[in-house]
């Protein structure tokens, strides 16, 4: 992204960020067996980096804890988010992110389905269609540019 | 004289058609023990000089430039002269001879005594009949070296030549490539600028052929032996092109045109180059640029990604405004500061009305920028802001509006106090106090934490406006607290209230007396309701209004005239838990001790405040102590909780602390009052004085009995924190009272803080004999006790024995081996229990809290755990290797002790000679070590040494295996070093990326939340391994 181009949403509304999950003392038990939750995949998806702005999904509300379905019994994970305008040339790329994101975190078990929150967009349905389609990510996956952007929403951003 | 000049001749001789270079060497020594003059030379060089082969002339001038570099401080003047006609004549010769000439013309520059004009004359022969940059790169730099020569000392002469010598030098450094030269040449360059050498037409020349190199873009190559890094260059350059408000015209476009560049550092560089260069610049200098500066300035702050693009963008609006602001002072041409600021309240201000959206921050921030530049600036940007803000916030209706709006009305208050000078101005804010007080006392009674810690924070930057709030305001900010305190159940806002209050404190003591003081004591004597009904929930409130009254109390008493209020508050407490009259938990006894520990730590120095404590609460506190114990024995009807060791331990920093901190003298009398106590039972200065004489507190007690016994931990707190100016009376009759309490008591607080005490004042114990029997005598008895079989006293010993070892290690004392040599000998020893001997070594190596540390002014040398890891680790392995099988472990978890807190340097310089070591530790099965050793490890592998990369097969192999051990802990630490393994040198580690990424998989799935975090971690850095945009 060039400082020089126009950003599709130069002044997004932000949102506050939650904080970090309050460690409970059955975490630290031994024995005790901690169930994947909603809230932990929506830890694992917050922090993914914006392709635009140098700020979190979180912030930005693309993705909320609602909107992060998971079912540890049956190993299934739900999510749908929200891109900030209807006409968001981003919102693939959002997508492919999150889902790329779960694909590395979650153990294999698990069946991931990551969609547009339904009326906020567009084109919705085309790109829920190329997000469910497994050949088209793995495709997209070997680009190596695609790639190279994926990435850089999943690094650590350092200042 | 005959045969000096033969001296010569021979010597011409050796050098120029010998070619022997050492010639030169002696020759100069032959003119500096006066043999020959340096004319003499020049005689016997005569037919070197005039050959016809240009090299034999080069050789010629060569020797005698090479003398003069040796010599030059005693020639006399016509020398000098002779010299540099001689070597201007020389310029004009053959290319081969320029070297030479030149060497020797720079060395005639450092001589004092040039005559007059021939400075000036030299150089006019350089500048004709040189073009420098076609010399090679050292005659180069001796051209520059000549320059800044002459600039040094015949200043006047060349500002006589005019414009002239700006060209000459704008010519021969026109194309210049070499950093070390650039450095030089800028150098020049900021010479002429700053010493106000005339520049004439030249200006923009010397500007053009400095400014092309900017911004610097210079890595230097690896090993670069002559260290010049970017950062230097970037400085010498700024120094130039910022020197004079005559480049403004020519600077600032180039600055607007960098500053649109993509490369990072180019943007930063050009900010703080504007921030630098308008410092000198007036406003009329700026005026035609303000538009495009303040578009460039705010494109960087709106869009930046970088935070110190946009910090340094911000203190570039800042200097600029500044520089305007300074020129309304003299001009009354047209007022050039409001059109820049209207530039800016016309682009910012209106995004401060949405409060949600992204542009807020950016906007304040470059608001605030400006505001913070000059009080007139301040003036009108608060004019403009604050009504609109203080509107906003009235209407908003949501509380993270309202919030991120009183955050920016935080920082506009701040970003004023930044600039206000000491001067009576009234505060800018003055018109709005009404209002803004009016919003901080609506957010504190709004029941939303973060708005209150909002508020709370503005509270205290209005209170720092000088002259701003009145009385009554801060009468109401403090009954606000004072309900925020007492009802408010959230711990932030709890700690921000005690912090608002310490701060109103600070500046209005008097009223914090009188107002707060006096309702947080009633607060905490009400007894809870309904106590009959004993219902938990309600007694649980009101020990947290308790906990919060207690440590407002501690945060507001800073200033002596308020400790000596709060202070008894909280000796009363003590004393009413300790009598029972009002019921107190010993938890809110020990934040008691907490607050006062704090009170301690944080009052001003003074004799009042050293007073307070060593005459008023150690005494009281030291009697309640006493008199509990006393009770205790005793033992009828409800035990007064000062009989907990909790409390007793929490009351031992108390002591410690205000001995050590506050007044030495008085610190001095505490001490010696607290010896005469326990040695001779002195109890005369203790209030409330009624106990038995002639207590034996140091003796064994009847019936072994522990309750007086373990008073002793009090009187470590005094005596060991003493400044070693202090002297400790009848200190040998206390060391064997301490020693022999050590040995013989079985109560575990009573013998450990005996042989603490006993630590702490051998550690301050002068140097000399009487040091040394005593310690001697101390390691006979415990290494008696120890070797015999049959003693019951073995932990007792041994702990004497370890903390007498850390005081002696802590000051380098030579006795110290024969301790360590025994403790080595206990690793396998089964008699102590499994491992105590190997945990020693943690206490050895680790910062004691209450004794043997810095704030207690023991005598600890720097560096003392790397001196004590490295003597003894020949030893550790050693014994390692020699242990039966089934001591092994001992030795490890010594080993991982000792390695755990070593400062990181030598853990990295010392690991190749344990990495085995550690290793094997890393494959047994005891978790324990584990956990001690991964802990090691982790902090290395952040920068790996060579020889931990060459182990890398078997750490990832032993790291993997680790993922499945039972604990938790273990495989928390192990992913963690997984981690930190993805960013070793890529090369090196992607041959295992499939196998750590597959082994990950696993804990994906495991059990425990915290693992699984720790895993998603661990592979998401993996996977970014060798990927395109990864690393």
């Amino acid at each position: 992204m060039s400082e020089g181009t126009r950003l599709e949403n130069a002044n997004p509304v932000i949102f506050q960020r939650s904080g970090d999950r309050v460690q409970t003392a059955s975490e630290e038990d031994e024995d005790v067996h901690d169930p994947i939750d909603d809230r932990e995949i929506f830890d694992l998806i917050r922090s993914i980096n914006d392709p635009e702005h140098p700020l979190s999904l979180e912030e930005l509300n693309v993705v909320e804890q609602v909107r992060v379905k998971v079912n540890d019994a049956e190993s299934t994970v739900g999510i749908e988010f929200t891109p900030t305008i209807p006409h968001c040339s981003m919102a693939t790329l959002i997508g492919l992110s999150i889902k790329v994101k779960l694909l590395r975190s979650l153990p294999d078990r698990f069946k991931i389905d990551v969609c547009i929150t339904p009326g906020t967009h567009a084109s919705e349905e085309a790109v829920n269609k190329q997000l469910a389609d497994k050949e088209r990510v793995a495709a997209a996956l070997e680009n190596a540019s695609l790639l190279e952007v994926v990435n850089q929403c999943l690094s650590t951003r350092s200042i | 004289m005959a045969a000096d000049s033969t001296l010569a001749l021979s010597l011409v001789e050796e050098f120029v058609s010998g070619l022997q270079d050492s010639k030169a060497k002696d020759a100069a020594k032959g003119v500096k023990d006066g043999k020959f003059t340096v004319l003499q030379l020049v005689e016997a060089l005569g037919s070197s000089l005039t050959s016809s082969q240009p090299h034999t002339r080069a050789r010629g001038v060569l020797l005698l430039s090479e003398v003069l570099q040796e010599c030059y401080r005693d020639l006399t003047e016509r020398e000098v002269e002779v010299l540099i006609a001689f070597y201007e004549n020389r310029l004009k010769d053959h290319y081969v001879v320029t070297p030479p000439v030149l060497k020797g013309l720079k060395e005639l520059t450092k001589c004092t005594n040039l005559p007059p004009g021939s400075a000036v004359s030299m150089l006019r022969s350089v500048f004709q009949d040189i073009h420098v940059q076609s010399l090679m790169l050292s005659e180069r730099a001796c051209v520059y070296s000549m320059l800044i020569n002459i600039m040094e000392t015949r200043e006047a002469e060349l500002k006589g030549l005019g414009a002239d010598f700006v060209f000459g030098f704008v010519q021969s450094m026109d194309g210049e490539r070499d950093p070390r030269n650039l450095l030089l040449a800028f150098q020049i360059a900021k010479n002429l600028i700053h010493r106000g050498y005339e520049l004439g037409k030249f200006t923009e020349e010397l500007f053009e052929v400095t400014s092309c190199y900017f911004p610097i873009d210079f890595s230097p190559p690896p090993n670069d032996p002559h260290g010049i890094t970017r950062e230097e260059l970037v400085q010498a350059l700024r120094a130039v092109l910022t020197g004079t408000p005559n480049f403004a015209e020519f600077l600032l476009p180039l600055l607007i045109e960098k500053l649109d560049s993509d490369v990072q550092s180019a943007k930063l560089d050009s900010l703080q180059t504007l921030a630098a260069c308008v410092s000198q610049y007036e406003h009329k200098h700026v005026a035609e640029f303000l538009q495009g500066l303040w578009t460039a300035v705010r494109r960087e702050v709106f869009q930046t990604s970088s935070e110190r693009i946009e910090s340094a963008g911000l203190a570039a609006l800042t200097a600029l405004t500044s520089c305007l602001s300074r020129s309304v002072l003299s001009s009354d041409s047209e007022d050039s500061l409001s059109t820049f600021l209207d530039f800016i309240l016309t682009d910012c201000k209106h995004h401060l009305c949405e409060p949600d959206l992204k542009l807020v921050w950016p906007s304040a921030k470059l608001l605030q920028a400006a505001c913070s530049a000059s009080t007139s600036a301040s003036h009108i940007i608060t004019a403009a802001v604050m009504p609109s803000l203080l509107e906003q916030y009235n209407n908003r209706a949501q509380c993270s509006h309202r919030r991120t709006l009183l955050e920016v009305v935080q920082r506009f208050i701040h970003s004023v106090k930044n600039c206000q000078s000491s001067d009576n101005d009234e505060s800018v804010f003055l018109a709005f106090r009404e209002s803004l007080c009016g919003v901080v006392f609506s957010a504190l009674s709004e029941n939303n934490s973060s708005l209150q810690i909002t508020a709370t924070s503005v509270l205290t930057s209005l209170a720092q406006q000088a002259g701003l709030l009145l009385e009554s305001d801060i009468e109401l900010a403090l009954d606000h607290l004072t309900r925020l305190l007492l009802i408010e159940e959230d711990d932030r806002v709890s700690l921000a209230v005690a912090e608002c209050a310490g701060a109103l404190a600070q500046l209005h003591p008097a009223l914090v007396i009188s107002k707060l003081i006096p309702r947080l004591k009633n607060e905490m004597y009400t007894e809870p309701m309904n106590q009959d009904q004993g219902e938990a929930s309600e007694l649980h409130s009101h020990h947290a209004v308790r906990q919060r009254c207690l440590s407002a109390l501690a945060a507001v008493s800073i200033q002596p005239s308020v400790v000596q209020e709060s202070t008894p508050v909280l000796l009363e407490v003590l004393r009413s838990a300790h009598t029972g009259d009002v019921s107190f938990s010993v938890d809110e006894v020990v934040l008691t001790c907490r607050s006062l520990q704090r009170i301690a730590e944080q009052v001003q120095d003074t004799e009042e405040a050293g007073r307070c404590f060593h005459n008023i609460i150690i005494p009281h506190l030291l009697s309640l102590a006493l008199q509990a114990a006393l009770q205790g024995e005793g033992s009828s009807g409800t035990p007064s909780p000062l009989v907990e060791e909790v409390v007793l331990s929490a009351m031992v920093p108390v002591i410690s602390t205000s001995c050590s901190r506050l007044q030495p003298t008085l610190a001095g009398q505490t001490a010696s009052r607290a010896v005469s106590l326990f040695l001779d039972g002195d109890v005369s200065f203790l209030p409330d004085n009624s106990f038995p004489s002639h207590m034996q507190l140091l003796k064994k007690q009847e019936g072994d009995s522990w309750s007086l016994s373990r008073l002793v931990c009090l009187l470590m707190g005094s005596v060991c924190s003493l400044p070693r100016s202090v002297e400790v009376p009848q200190i040998d009759k206390l060391l064997s009272a301490l020693e022999e309490m050590s040995c013989t008591c079985s109560h575990p607080l009573s013998y450990t803080s005996a042989a603490k005490c006993f630590a702490g004042l051998v550690n301050k114990k002068p140097q000399g004999d009487s040091l040394d029997s005593l310690i001697q005598r101390t390691v006979k008895r415990v290494c008696s006790e120890l070797d015999s079989p049959s003693s019951s006293v073995h932990t007792q010993a041994f702990t004497l024995m370890i903390w007498v070892s850390k005081a002696l290690l802590l000051r380098y004392h030579p006795l110290f081996t024969t301790l360590t040599d025994k403790l080595f000998s206990l690793l396998d020893d089964a008699g102590l229990g499994p491992m105590a001997a190997a945990d020693g070594f943690s206490l050895l190596m680790s910062d004691s809290t209450d004794v043997l540390n810095r704030a207690c002014h023991a005598d600890v040398r720097i560096m003392y755990r790397q001196r004590f890891f490295s003597e003894n680790k020949a030893k550790l392995v050693q014994g390692f290797n020699a242990a039966p099988q089934e001591k092994k472990p001992n030795y490890l978890k010594a080993l991982s002790n000792i390695v755990n807190k070593l400062p990181k340097q030598v853990q990295v310089t010392e690991l190749p000679a344990l990495l085995s070591l550690l290793l094997e530790a890393l494959s047994g099965p005891d978790q324990d070590i584990h956990l001690t050793t991964l802990s090691c490890l982790e902090p290395v592998l952040v920068n790996p040494p060579q020889v931990l990369i060459q182990q890398l097969e078997a750490l990832v192999n032993r790291l993997l295996a680790l993922l499945c051990s039972p604990a938790m802990s273990v495989r928390i630490a192990s992913l963690s070093c997984i981690s930190a393994l993805s960013y070793f040198p890529v090369h090196e580690v992607l041959p295992f990326r499939a196998r750590v990424l597959r082994a990950l998989a696993k804990p994906l799935d495991d059990k425990k939340r915290l693992v699984r975090r720790e895993a998603v971690q661990a592979r998401a850095q993996w996977f970014l391994l060798g990927s395109p945009g990864g690393r």
